[in-house]
This record gives C-alpha cells, sequence and structure tokens, in this order.
C-alpha cells in the first residue's frame, strides 16, 4: 500500500497526534507552526481525497485490516469528500488568522494546551466525516464536543465559563440521545456499519424501537446543530469563545452536525423512510422558518457583534434544515451548498470581527463607529460577508438561496419561499446596523486604531474572494453538492 | 403482566433517565446538574449492557459445554462510552471550579443575578460610547 491508500486516515491521524505533540513541545510560537502544518497537511489530503473520490468513485478504508462487518470502515463518497475540504480548509485558514489573535487573547502558559484543544476539537470533526461506522460518530462526536468545551471557557470574560457549563450540559444531553438512537438500531440490526444499517433497517421499519431510535437521533442531533428551539447554548458560547474559537466552531462545527443529520436521515434510514413515512417535513419546515425569522428577529437587536452574528448564524442554520425539510434533490443540494456558503461566509465574519477584538480589544456595536476609515479592509470584508449573508447576486449567498427559493417553488410552497425572502430583509437590516456603524459614523475623537495585521487579512480575504469566486463559477460547488445530494436521495434510500 | 420481570432492567434504564434528565433541569446547583447527568448517561449504559445479554447466556469466553454466550460488542462498546462519561464528568467539575472562581458561587440563579448587574453596566456604557460617537 501507498500513502495514498492510507489518505482516508491520515486526514484525522495528522490533527489527532498533533494535539498530544503541541503540549509536549510547549513553545507558543512552535506550537502554532506545528498547528499550522497539520492543519495544512490534513487540507492537502482532503483535497487529494476528493480528486480521487471524483476520479474513482466511493473510497473505504478498513481500520487495521479487518473488513466492515467486524472492523470500523472509513467511507468517503461525494458528499464526505466535500464537507471534509470545508472542515479542513476553514481550519487551515483560521490557523494563518490565530497567530496574532491567540498571543492577544490567551495567557501565555495555556497556548500550548489552547492549539492541543483546538486540534482534538478538529480531529473530532473530521473523524465524523470521515467515519462509516455508527458508534464512531459518537465517538468522534464526543471527542470534538469535550475538546470545545474547553475552547469556549477559555474566553476572557468570565461569562465564557458559564456558557461552555450550559453547553457541555445540552451537547452531552444531545449525544446521550444519539448514544441511544444507535442502541435502538443496533438492537434490532445487529450493525453499527452506516452501508450494513442502511441494509437491513427497511425490513424492521415499522417496529416502535426503530421509531424511537430515530427520534432519540433527530432530537439529539438537533441539539449539536442548534436547531431552533434546541439552539440555547449557542449564542452564549459563541459570543463569549475567544474569536479564534468562534471562527473555527461557527464554520466548521454546525455544518458537521448538519452533515450527521443528512447521513442519519437520508443514508441509515433513507429518505422514504425519514421524510416519507415519518412526519419529519412537518417538523423541519416550520422549525426551519420559525428559527429564520425569530432568530434574524433577535439578531436586529443585538448590540454585541459576536451575538448578532451569533443569531444569524442560528437563522442561517434554520435554511439548510429547511432544505432537508423540502425532500427533493434540489432541497438537499440547497442544504448542501449554504452548508458550504455558510462557511465561506461565517468565517471571513467572525475572522474579521476577531480583527476588530485584536486592535479594540471588544466587539460593541459602539465600538464599530467609524472603523471604516481606520480599518477599511477589515471593515471591506465585513461588508462583502454581509452581502453574502443577505443573498445580494454576486456572492455565494444568493447561490443557495436561489436554489432554495427554486426547491420551495419546485414543491408549489410559495408561502414558504416569501418567509425565506422576509428572512433575507431581516437580515439586511442586522447587516446594515453594522455597515452604518462603521462607515457613516464619526469615531471617538483620539484613537490610535490602524487596519489589522497583514496575518489576519490574508486569511480573511482569501475567504471574502472564495465568497464572490464561488459565486460567480458556481460550477465546481454546484456540481459536487448536486452530485451528493442526487447519491443521497437515490441510492441511499 | 408476567412481561414486568422480564423487562426489569428496561423499567430500571427509564426510571434512572427520567430523574436525572429531570435533576439537570430542575437543580440549581451546577454540581447537582453534574450528577444528575452522570446519572442520564449511567442509565444507558445498563441499556447497552441488558441489550448485550441472552438468558442463560455465559460470559463470552471460550469453554467446553457453554454454547450460549452473551453478544460481548455493546458491552465494549459501553466500555468507550463509560470513558466518554468520566472525561465529560472531569471536564463538567473543572468547569464548576472555575465558576466558582470566578464568582464565587455554583448556584445559577446566582450567577444570572451577577451577569445581569455586569450587563447593565455594559449597557450604560455602550449608550455613552454611542453618544459621543455621534
Amino acid at each position: 500500500m501507498t500513502l495514498l491508500d492510507h489518505l482516508p486516515i491520515l486526514v484525522v491521524i495528522i490533527p489527532l497526534l498533533t494535539a498530544p505533540l503541541c503540549v509536549l513541545v510547549e513553545r507558543p510560537r512552535l506550537v502554532w507552526g506545528l498547528a499550522l502544518v497539520s492543519a495544512w497537511l490534513s487540507f492537502a489530503a482532503a483535497i487529494a481525497l476528493a480528486l480521487s473520490v471524483a476520479a474513482s468513485g466511493t473510497l473505504t478504508y478498513q481500520l487495521g485490516g479487518w473488513p466492515p462487518p467486524w472492523g470500523i470502515e472509513y467511507r468517503i463518497d461525494t458528499l464526505a469528500s466535500f464537507v471534509l475540504m470545508i472542515v479542513t480548509a476553514m481550519a487551515a485558514l483560521v490557523m494563518l488568522f490565530a497567530k496574532e489573535s491567540v498571543v492577544r487573547e490567551i495567557p501565555e502558559q495555556r497556548i500550548s494546551r489552547f492549539y492541543a484543544a483546538m486540534m482534538l476539537a478538529f480531529a473530532g470533526l473530521v473523524g465524523i466525516v470521515a467515519t462509516g461506522d455508527a458508534f464512531n460518530i459518537f465517538v468522534f462526536l464526543e471527542i470534538s464536543s469535550l475538546a470545545s468545551y474547553a475552547l469556549i471557557s477559555m474566553g476572557k470574560d468570565r461569562r465564557a465559563l458559564n456558557a461552555a457549563f450550559q453547553y457541555l450540559v445540552m451537547g452531552t444531553i444531545g449525544a446521550t440521545f444519539i448514544l441511544i438512537g444507535i442502541g435502538f438500531l443496533y438492537m434490532m440490526t445487529g450493525t453499527l456499519n452506516i452501508q450494513d444499517l442502511a441494509m437491513r433497517l427497511p425490513d424492521v421499519a415499522d417496529t416502535r424501537t426503530v421509531r424511537a431510535g430515530f427520534a432519540f437521533l433527530t432530537v439529539g442531533i438537533g441539539l449539536k446543530l442548534a436547531l431552533f428551539p434546541l439552539h440555547l447554548w449557542l449564542p452564549n458560547a459563541y459570543t463569549y469563545a475567544p474569536s479564534v474559537v468562534t471562527a473555527f466552531l461557527a464554520a466548521t462545527a454546525t455544518k458537521v452536525a448538519v452533515y450527521v443529520l443528512l447521513r442519519f436521515l437520508l443514508n441509515v434510514f433513507g429518505i422514504d423512510f425519514s421524510l416519507g413515512r415519518m412526519p419529519l417535513e412537518y417538523l423541519l419546515i416550520p422549525l426551519g422558518l420559525v428559527g429564520v425569522l425569530s432568530a434574524s428577529l433577535v439578531a436586529i437587536y443585538q448590540v454585541e457583534v459576536k451575538r448578532l452574528l451569533a443569531y444569524s448564524s442560528v437563522a442561517q442554520i434554520g435554511y439548510m434544515v429547511l432544505g432537508i425539510g423540502l425532500a427533493t434533490t434540489t432541497g438537499i443540494t440547497a442544504t448542501i451548498l449554504h452548508l458550504f456558503n455558510h462557511a465561506l461566509m461565517k468565517g471571513a465574519l467572525f475572522i474579521a470581527l476577531g480583527a476588530v477584538a485584536y486592535r479594540l480589544g471588544s466587539t460593541g456595536i459602539g465600538d464599530f463607529a467609524g472603523l471604516g476609515r481606520r480599518m477599511p479592509w477589515t471593515m471591506a470584508a465585513i461588508v462583502a460577508g454581509g452581502l453574502s449573508l443577505i443573498g445580494v447576486p454576486p456572492t455565494v449567498g444568493f447561490v443557495s438561496k436561489w436554489y432554495l427559493v427554486q426547491a420551495t417553488l419546485e414543491r408549489d410552497l410559495w408561502p414558504v419561499a416569501l418567509l425565506i425572502l422576509l428572512g433575507s430583509i431581516l437580515a439586511l437590516i442586522y447587516v446594515w446596523k453594522l455597515v452604518e456603524a462603521a462607515w457613516f459614523r464619526h469615531p471617538p475623537a483620539e484613537t490610535d486604531v490602524r487596519e489589522a495585521p497583514l496575518s489576519m487579512l490574508v486569511p480573511l480575504w482569501a475567504l471574502v474572494i472564495a465568497n464572490v469566486y464561488f459565486g460567480l463559477d458556481t460550477g465546481i460547488s454546484v456540481g459536487l453538492a448536486r452530485s451528493a445530494a442526487a447519491a443521497l436521495t437515490g441510492g441511499g434510500g | 403482566m408476567s412481561e414486568i420481570p422480564g423487562l426489569f432492567n428496561y423499567w430500571v434504564v427509564v426510571f434512572l433517565m427520567m430523574a436525572g434528565f429531570y435533576v439537570v433541569i430542575s437543580q440549581g446547583n451546577l454540581v447537582k446538574k453534574l450528577v444528575g447527568l452522570g446519572l442520564f448517561q449511567a442509565s444507558v449504559f445498563i441499556l447497552y449492557i441488558t441489550m448485550g445479554n441472552l438468558s442463560g447466556g455465559q460470559a463470552p469466553i471460550v469453554s467446553q459445554g457453554v454454547f450460549i454466550y452473551s453478544n460481548p460488542l455493546p458491552h465494549v462498546l459501553i466500555l468507550t462510552a463509560i470513558v466518554v462519561g468520566v472525561a465529560t464528568t472531569a471536564v463538567g467539575l473543572a468547569l464548576v471550579v472555575r465558576i466558582h472562581e470566578a464568582y464565587g458561587t455554583v448556584e445559577e440563579d446566582e450567577i444570572h443575578a451577577r451577569d445581569m448587574a455586569d450587563d447593565e453596566s455594559l449597557f450604560e456604557e455602550n449608550r455613552d460610547g454611542e453618544e459621543s460617537g455621534r
């Protein structure tokens, strides 16, 4: 076997092994270098995987050489390779941004352990995507969650501790629900492998055990996903976490949860069961819409910009869930696209906020007064990210909204389409609040605020350019999302 | 109702699960919340262990004259889940220690009261900032 055959495991194992190394090394600069190299190596492996999946179809990897029913299998299909690319790319860019921001926000003696926890969270998220084993998903979920509780608690404000504790309680309940659900499925099928589960479940689908397992899994993943009304942990966690952690989690963690939801609903249970025979559609569409509208409304009234964007994240998750609820190939395509696009825009916006926090020390809306003149590049990036959030044409936000509206019209649900547009208008209001403060207000008289350092602007503008590029050239992202959605709705069911 | 003795373990699971869940929701003390969370997780361990057992099954070690073995896989899975549970409790307790250092209390409503007081001062500051910005 060559190194190439081991790629599915390398993506996971590189960050996993970097974590203990970070603790051993201890020197802040060196640890950052290690984390950076490992994130980029993982990204490179993910690209190689995506190319190989595109060329020769689904890849499987048997851990320790044990064949699937006994051993754990890693399975990379189109959807997995797409999400792997998103997660590793975000980690690689956030690591670039982390250099200065971490030095500013984390006490020096904690930096090495901070990066170790980052790497663990990253490894867990990548593992969830790469694995083809239901129990393995639970284990990786807990690895990434435990690391993120620790990461959130490192925020400067003491409220970060409480936010982390709340997240710990809700996250653990969610993970335990997932564990119960997997247990019920194992009871009925005697297997944990996702392919085997998908094959054996239809025979026993009409039992109460499977239905209960389905319910536990949906609610458990919903908690991890921050699906309205299970989102209560998210705003605090995002607001008080260190900037790097917020940027990383916002761009990756909820995306991976959406991936898990897609996997279980469409791959394991199959679209006929989960969205046909089970009344999930009547749950996901209204909850998605209420999530979009209520979270956007709440976002308008926030004075802390990080919290404003956190609520906007809850709203964006509403769009993704809505796409799943529509239960058509176009709807699922819109969900997968929005998963990618939202990672791009929220990644950019939270990195920009991190740059503001780096220069000003806080991110209240009052602090933004006149920043457009002091930090033009950062603020221009916020405007671009905001436009993408609203869904203005040359950006990626427009592409996914377009597909989502199309999917609703295909099902003749035009009131839903109107409500989606209303959500965009609400987004316009809260983005405008930022723009107005940054560009149309006078800065306080004596400030020596300068533009953010180059090491922050590079990843920030890489994401902004990606926002526009993938908005104009939709071939790659839409193509991948569509083929992944087709595999989920046709092949898996 | 002859099913009840056979399903005894499952009744225990449901009782423990709901008791743990209730403690998590109802208690304001963070340590008690963690106790409830532990109870909640432990109930799932029993669920898994029960499903791996066969009536009359022996421990899964090959020996002569034994034909029915319990299924070892759920037991092994739960070993992993127990480790996860221990780690969760450890992280949770560590957070409680730091909350106690920062707030001087581990009661949820007192923590909220202190945060509210902070919020009001933050709001004042922000308004001042906005006014001077205009």
